[in-house]
Parts: structure tokens; C-alpha cells; sequence
């Protein structure tokens, strides 16, 4: 039987071809197919290797490729707390699955773990555990504070809770109680969105709100005022 | 009164336990270690501080506190139907039950009758909340002791109980669906019907689950013959619940004072021989198939009426009634706003949760909140167990126990 | 008397009122001074007993036949005096019976003996009562405090301790409060 080569050497025709402003049409499959037994070989010389690795390197900055690495690879802290805790584990379940996002290692050493997800309430006698074990993570390390009673103080408003935003930074707050697993998803898939460096404004762009921010004078932030001022670029709205 | 951190600390460490004397005459060192209050086992924010002598336990100390959240405290500063979420969130995995024992203790206090199609639908809404509570401890002792597929196969049946209390009452957990003299609202029409599904094939999972663990050797050397606790001690504890079933004493606070219609249904208590792990672990397995019956009997013999009491100065009217009725009118207006009030007394109404008896004790002082509401909680009087059982087992031993007395955190620490 | 049919009829899970009076008789004939009155509402008996003689009645009570302590809780009566009262609910698993002690004690003087000798089972209940309203149990084989940390100052679950809480956060308040970690 007769293999039939054919050699792909010089200014192949296809690559030469395409858009006047000098472009290479992409080449249909049995061109790069060729092409890569060629570079298999270390048949590919001069121009010809230069286009094809042009054509098959991906190009970035350093920090958007580990960051990029780094947001799909998240490796979370075991860490319930209560309630949200039972929901934490819903997304480790089959329904919700957070390992279509490479989430699932959970570890349970903190120097092994990237993300603390604060799932549940955190008392006041548990505070200064929770400080240290976010102490003990190596950086980079982030911290989504899950349902109402660490993010804000939630039902229960009282002496024995303390807000997680008092004791260490929080990235992402996800609020619900308990958040559904849903939330809690988007919650991480907006984390996720933050380590890859773009996180959008959120509501605000999609209500076309951008601008209505509220706005204190310089000076102000000592809480001195009972409510803030609401500044609408559309004109005065004395009282509301 | 106040004594001292370093106080605290000699007693904490302090070892109970004198080491006599092993093999040739060598004692052993005793060493202290501390697991937790974060531990991969996921059974919450316990701390332990075990004494160990080599491998084997001589000594536990549970240290707990660490999910304390005031929600006593709390209740006492909200009307009586607001308590309602607050206390659900109690024992975080038997929140039908931390409702229906707050419920049951406020209806006693006002004397009013729940209907009966409300009974039913707790009795549904409580055993649906019984086997999730089973599967989820099913699933995370599985994962303790190895096997952690199970993890997967029991959150799944779990996510179908969950669409079902969705279906219900519109949120997954913490549903705030039992109110003070019957449950909110009524069932949707499809409910019966995708309840009837999911008793079809529940027997059919637990008997796939049983299929996977029982038969395995190691689980088998892992739980069987390991820990046991006689009865006695259990009972001076004030133990109940699976724990006491395990040890072959038959006390289910649904057959021995029967509450909210159970005993119109039959079912079995299944109870264990030794009181080991392993029986710990079929008790808790077998009242999956029982609960499973219950809910059966419980759908085809629904009976038809008002899922609330009809007395107005408790329940709110039905909204059409807001549009034809003054009284209805104000009855509404004063319920949101102010709350009912409850004559002055003390109740404490005990149920038969997942883990034991589930009791709250209402005080009421006559005003529309709480003078005092306390839950008797069954992780908090079982733990105390669990120092009696560990001795003189393995560590391994020890965080099999752990799982087979499913301590939930939230109920210990309230 | 109207009962709530939560019960249903024809179950008595606590004594009646006949069944606690003798009761309230035998066991004043074993310690006079002990029993300071009954009380019977709504199905549940309780029985007001002198703190200084809690663990004979407790005992009493246990050989009686009421063996398990399901419960030990504290109560705060503020205003009424004596302030702190401490419950236990007893349940007799054999004849399904339950009956209530309760005993009052004041602020000044929180004493009260322990029942961690005839019930084992008191240990963790006892140092919450004591951790929450300040109940000191003598004899109780380590009595320290169990829910709060171990440095905290006050009894929470008192009437007159405050809530506490933080305030809720608004844009004004957010970089003051605890709105952002600095």
C-alpha cells in the first residue's frame, strides 16, 4: 500500500491565502494536522515553524495565567460552622457540583487550603480559633463569609455572635439563611471572577445605575449624620 | 465566683485518669491532645481533649461553646411567632422538630387545639425532617469512618426531602412552616403525590445503603463490638433517643405519650442488643423504613379541614376573609403587629426528635413575648456519654463514636 | 379542666392533681420542711421545694420511681423574689409520668447542692444554669463555665443583662462600624 505524504514545506499554499490585510486564514484540520506531524519530526523550519507557533501559542501576562490557575483550582478549608454548613456540603453533593469548577479538594489543613468559607455563626468564643487558623493559610488566601450571621449579625442579634468583618477581611459576603446552594454557587463563581481580575459592578451596570452612588463629603464618615444623602444626577429629591 | 484562666486551663488539662503500671512494669506517658474545635471530622465545632496513653483513650473532656449563639436569649426579646425561626435554628438539622416542641409548648400554654389535618402535616413535614436527619448523619459517619461514597448517595436522597419541604413551604431549610396552632398553609395539590413517590423509593436506597456498609469488613470491625455503654449508665446520663434503643430499651416518646396524632399510625421501634456502635448505627437505619411507613399511613389517611386552628386571636384569618370581614380585619392587624398574647404559666412540651427527646419549656408572663424559652436539647445530655463510651478504646474507636452519637453542635451549644 | 389535645384523651403523662397532693404528703412526712407547695396547670405538676433539701426530694423522687432527670434548666423570675429558679423535669419512664421540682434562690446568695450524685447526667446542665444565671451547685465536680469563654464577666440569660448586638450598617456608618476589616 502506498502511504501518499505530502510535503508541507516553503509558503504552503492555504497559509498564504486569506485576507488582504495579511491575516492567515485558518487552516482546516488536515493542514494542521500535517503541520503538527511535521513538528513532531522537527520538519518545520524557518518561517513555516515561526507561523505555526504563532498560531498554536496562547499569549498572556504571568499574573492572568496564575491567577486564571488559581481561581479554577481553589482549594476550600473544611469549615462549617452551623447551619450554612449542611448547605456547604450540598454543593459538594452530586445536585449542585462543585467540582465542575475544580473546587472539590477539601482540605482539611489550613496550610493546604486556599479559601475559608465561613459557613454559619460565628460565636464569640470561636473568633479567636477562626483568626488563627486564617492566620495559619498560606497566601494567597481568600475568605467568603456564607449567610447572614457572619456577614451581618443575621437573626440573631445579640452578644454572643460576632460579625466575621470585624476579625479578618472577607472577599465575597454571600447572605441567605441559609443561602441556597445556588447562592452560595454564585457567591464563589463571583470570587472566582475576582481572582481572575474582573469582577463587573454588578447590579449597577445592569440597572444602568452607575453614577447613583452615595456620595459623603469629605469629613463625614464619622457617622455624624443620621442617613446619608442620595445623590440622583436627575435633580433634587429633598427629604427622601 | 469567677475563677481564673489558669484555673481553667489546670482543670481542663487535668488528667482523671492515674496511669497504672503497663507490661514489664513501665508506666506509660499520658499525653493530652486536643482535637478541634476544627477537625476534619464534620460533626461541627467540638473541641475534645483526649488523654491518651499510646493509641487508647483514657480520658475525654468535650469542650463546647464554640456555636453559642444567645438564641435563648434572643427569644425572649421577640413575640411568640418570631421565636419560631429563631428557635428552628437551633439544631440545625431537625428544625421541624425545634419547632414543633416551641409550637406544642405554646399550644399548651394557650389550650388550643390543633386540627386535625394539621396534626397530620406536622407528623408528615417531622418524619420527612427524621429520615433527612438520619441520611445526613449517614452520610458524614460514613465519610468519618472511610467510606465517603456514601457522602454522595445520601445527599442525594437528602435533596429530594429538600424539594419536597420546598414544595411545602417555599425554602429548603429553617422553613418556619409549624406555627402556634397548626402549620402555615395548606399543601399544594401535586405534594401527596411526590410524597407517595419518594416513599416509593426510599425503602429501596436504604436498602442499597445497607447493601454497601453492612457487608463490608471493615465497617463491620469498626462498629461492631466497639464502645458499647449498658443501659443503666445511659439511663443515669438521661440519654435517650437511638442511643438508648441501641442498648435494647424500647422508650420512643411517639409510642409512650403519643403527641399530634401518632398514635393513629402503626410502626415499630427498632431497637438494638448491645448498645455498640454497630447498633447504634442499625437503629438509626431501621427508623428510616419506619418513618417510611408512617408517612404512607399518615398520606392516605389525611384528613380534610383547616390546617390552623380557626381561633382567630392566634392564627391569621384567611386573606379572602381580610376583603368581607372587619373582625377578620383587626384580628390580622393585631397578630402582625403586636403579636398574641399568652396567659401567664409554664409549659415544657417533650417530642421525640432524631437524637432523643426534644424539649422546650416555655415561661410566659402574660405579655405577646417569652419570659423564658429553653430547649432541652438531646446532643447536649448525650454528649456527656460520650466520655463513659471512649475509655479505654482507640482514637480510631474514638471518632467512629463520635459519629455513631451524631452530636449536632448547634442544639449542644444553642 | 380543659386540657390541650396535643395529649390526647384518656393518656394522663403527669400526675393529677390527686396524684401530686399525695405525692406532695409522702414527702413531707420523709422531710417536713421540704416541700413549700405544689402547683398544677395545664397538665404538668410541680412541686416548690426549700433549696436546702433539693437532693432529698431529688432522691426521694428517684426511688419513687421517676429515674431519669430529662431536664435541669434555670429560670429567671425578675422582679419577683426569689430571682433564679432552677427546674428539673423528671420523667418516670415506667409509668410514663412526669413531675416538675423547682426551687427558687436568690441573687445574693445562688447556692444550691448539686444532683450530679444521684444523677450523672446533671454535669453539663448544672454548669450551663451556672454559666447562664450565676446558680452556684455545691459539690458539682467541676463547676466552670461551659457555653461563654472562660473570661467572660456576667451571667447573659439574667433579665437585666443587656442583649447587646451591633448596630446595622448603612453607607454612613459602614467605615466606622465593623463595615470593612482594617
Amino acid at each position: 500500500m502506498e502511504i501518499k505524504r505530502e510535503v508541507l514545506s516553503g509558503p504552503p499554499g492555504p497559509l498564504s491565502a486569506g485576507a488582504p490585510g495579511g491575516a492567515p486564514a485558518p487552516l482546516d484540520f488536515r493542514s494542521r494536522q500535517l503541520l503538527a506531524r511535521d513538528m513532531l519530526r522537527g520538519d518545520l523550519e524557518g518561517e513555516a515553524l515561526e507561523r505555526y507557533v504563532e498560531q498554536s501559542v496562547l499569549t498572556t501576562t504571568v499574573e492572568k495565567a496564575v491567577s486564571w490557575s488559581q481561581g479554577n483550582s481553589i482549594w476550600p478549608l473544611t469549615f462549617g460552622l452551623a447551619c450554612c454548613a449542611i448547605e456547604m456540603m450540598t454543593i459538594v453533593g452530586a445536585r449542585m457540583d462543585i467540582a465542575r469548577f475544580g473546587w472539590e479538594a477539601f482540605w482539611a489543613s489550613p496550610r493546604q487550603a486556599d479559601l475559608l468559607i465561613l459557613s454559619g455563626r460565628v460565636s464569640v468564643k470561636m473568633a479567636p480559633v477562626i483568626r488563627r487558623i486564617y492566620d495559619q493559610m498560606l497566601e494567597p488566601r481568600w475568605a467568603i463569609s456564607m449567610g447572614a450571621c457572619c456577614s451581618s449579625m443575621g437573626v440573631f442579634n445579640n452578644y454572643a455572635l460576632v460579625p466575621a468583618d470585624k476579625f479578618m477581611p472577607i472577599d465575597v459576603h454571600v447572605p441567605g439563611c441559609p443561602p441556597r446552594p445556588e447562592a452560595l454557587m454564585h457567591g464563589i463563581l463571583r470570587l472566582r471572577d475576582k481572582i481572575h481580575g474582573h469582577s463587573p459592578d454588578g447590579w449597577r451596570e445592569r440597572y444602568e445605575a452607575v453614577g447613583t452612588e452615595e456620595v459623603l463629603e469629605p469629613g463625614e464618615a464619622d457617622g455624624t449624620r443620621d442617613a446619608a444623602i442620595n445623590v440622583f444626577p436627575g435633580g433634587d429629591t429633598a427629604g427622601a | 465566683m469567677a475563677l481564673d484562666t489558669a484555673d481553667y486551663r489546670r482543670r481542663e488539662e487535668s488528667i482523671t485518669y492515674t496511669a497504672e503500671p503497663a507490661g514489664q512494669g513501665e508506666t506509660h506517658e499520658l499525653l493530652t491532645l486536643n482535637i478541634g474545635p476544627h477537625h476534619p471530622a464534620t460533626h461541627g465545632v467540638l473541641r475534645l481533649l483526649a488523654t491518651l496513653e499510646g493509641e487508647v483513650v483514657r480520658d475525654i473532656k468535650p469542650i463546647i461553646g464554640y456555636v453559642h449563639t444567645g438564641i435563648e436569649k434572643t427569644a425572649e426579646q421577640k413575640s411568640y411567632w418570631k421565636v419560631i425561626p429563631v428557635i428552628e435554628r437551633m439544631d440545625y438539622l431537625s428544625y421541624y422538630f425545634n419547632a414543633m416542641a416551641f409550637c406544642g409548648a405554646v399550644e399548651t400554654l394557650l389550650d388550643v387545639e390543633v386540627p386535625p389535618r394539621g396534626q397530620y402535616l406536622r407528623i408528615i413535614h417531622l418524619e420527612l425532617n427524621r429520615i433527612m436527619s438520619h441520611l445526613v448523619w449517614l452520610g458524614t459517619s460514613a465519610l468519618d469512618l472511610g467510606a465517603i461514597s456514601m457522602f454522595w448517595y445520601c445527599f442525594r436522597e437528602r435533596e429530594k426531602i429538600l424539594d419536597l419541604f420546598e414544595m411545602s413551604s417555599g425554602q429548603r431549610m429553617h422553613t418556619r412552616y409549624f406555627q402556634v396552632g397548626g402549620v402555615m398553609e395548606d399543601i399544594p395539590p401535586a405534594f401527596a403525590a411526590k410524597v407517595r413517590a419518594f416513599t416509593k423509593e426510599m425503602p429501596g436506597r436504604a436498602d442499597q445503603y445497607a447493601d454497601l456498609l453492612e457487608k463490608n469488613q471493615i465497617v463491620f470491625e469498626r462498629l461492631h463490638g466497639v464502645c458499647p455503654l449498658d443501659e443503666a449508665s445511659l439511663l443515669r446520663l438521661g440519654v435517650t433517643g437511638p442511643l438508648l434503643r441501641a442498648t435494647g430499651n424500647p422508650w420512643d416518646l411517639r409510642k409512650a405519650a403519643p403527641y399530634s396524632s401518632y398514635d393513629h399510625f402503626e410502626f415499630k421501634v427498632p431497637v438494638g442488643t448491645v448498645g455498640d456502635n454497630y447498633d447504634r448505627y442499625r437503629v438509626r437505619h431501621a427508623e428510616i423504613y419506619e418513618s417510611v411507613k408512617i408517612i404512607n399511613q399518615a398520606l392516605d389517611g389525611l384528613p380534610e379541614g383547616p390546617f390552623i386552628t380557626t381561633d382567630r386571636k392566634i392564627a391569621l384569618p384567611p386573606r379572602h376573609e381580610l376583603a368581607t370581614s372587619m373582625e377578620a380585619l383587626i384580628h390580622h392587624f393585631k397578630l402582625v403587629t403586636e403579636g398574641f398574647r399568652v396567659p401567664p404559666g409554664e409549659a415544657y412540651y417533650p417530642i421525640e426528635g432524631p437524637r432523643g427527646e426534644l424539649g422546650c419549656f416555655v415561661r410566659a408572663d402574660g405579655s405577646g413575648k417569652p419570659a423564658r424559652v429553653h430547649m432541652r436539647d438531646p446532643s447536649f445530655v448525650n454528649l456527656q456519654a460520650l466520655s463513659p463510651m471512649v475509655r479505654g478504646s482507640y482514637l480510631a474507636d474514638l471518632i467512629a463514636t463520635l459519629a455513631m452519637l451524631d452530636p449536632i453542635l448547634g442544639g449542644i451549644d444553642r | 379542666m380543659p386540657r390541650s389535645t396535643c395529649f390526647p384523651e384518656g393518656t394522663p403523662p403527669v400526675p393529677d392533681a390527686t396524684g401530686l397532693e399525695l405525692t406532695a404528703h409522702e414527702l413531707r412526712d420523709h422531710n417536713a420542711e421540704a416541700i413549700l407547695g405544689t402547683d398544677f396547670a395545664r397538665g404538668r405538676a410541680v412541686l416548690l421545694v426549700d433549696p436546702a433539701h433539693v437532693t432529698d426530694v431529688l432522691g426521694a423522687l428517684q426511688t419513687k420511681g421517676y429515674g431519669m432527670l430529662a431536664s435541669l434548666h434555670g429560670v429567671d423570675y425578675y422582679p419577683d423574689e426569689p430571682r433564679l429558679g432552677v427546674l428539673y423535669e423528671m420523667l418516670d419512664m415506667h409509668e410514663v409520668d412526669r413531675i416538675t421540682v423547682k426551687i427558687r434562690v436568690p441573687t445574693d446568695n445562688p447556692r444550691v447542692a448539686t444532683a450530679t450524685g444521684l444523677f450523672p447526667g446533671a454535669e453539663f446542665p448544672e454548669r450551663e444554669v451556672y454559666d447562664m444565671f450565676g446558680v452556684v451547685f455545691d459539690g458539682h465536680p467541676d463547676l466552670r463555665r461551659i457555653l461563654m469563654p472562660e473570661d467572660f464577666i456576667g451571667f447573659p440569660q439574667r433579665r437585666d443583662f443587656p442583649v447587646g448586638g451591633e448596630p446595622v450598617l448603612f453607607t454612613y456608618n459602614d467605615e466606622t462600624s465593623y463595615g470593612k476589616y482594617q
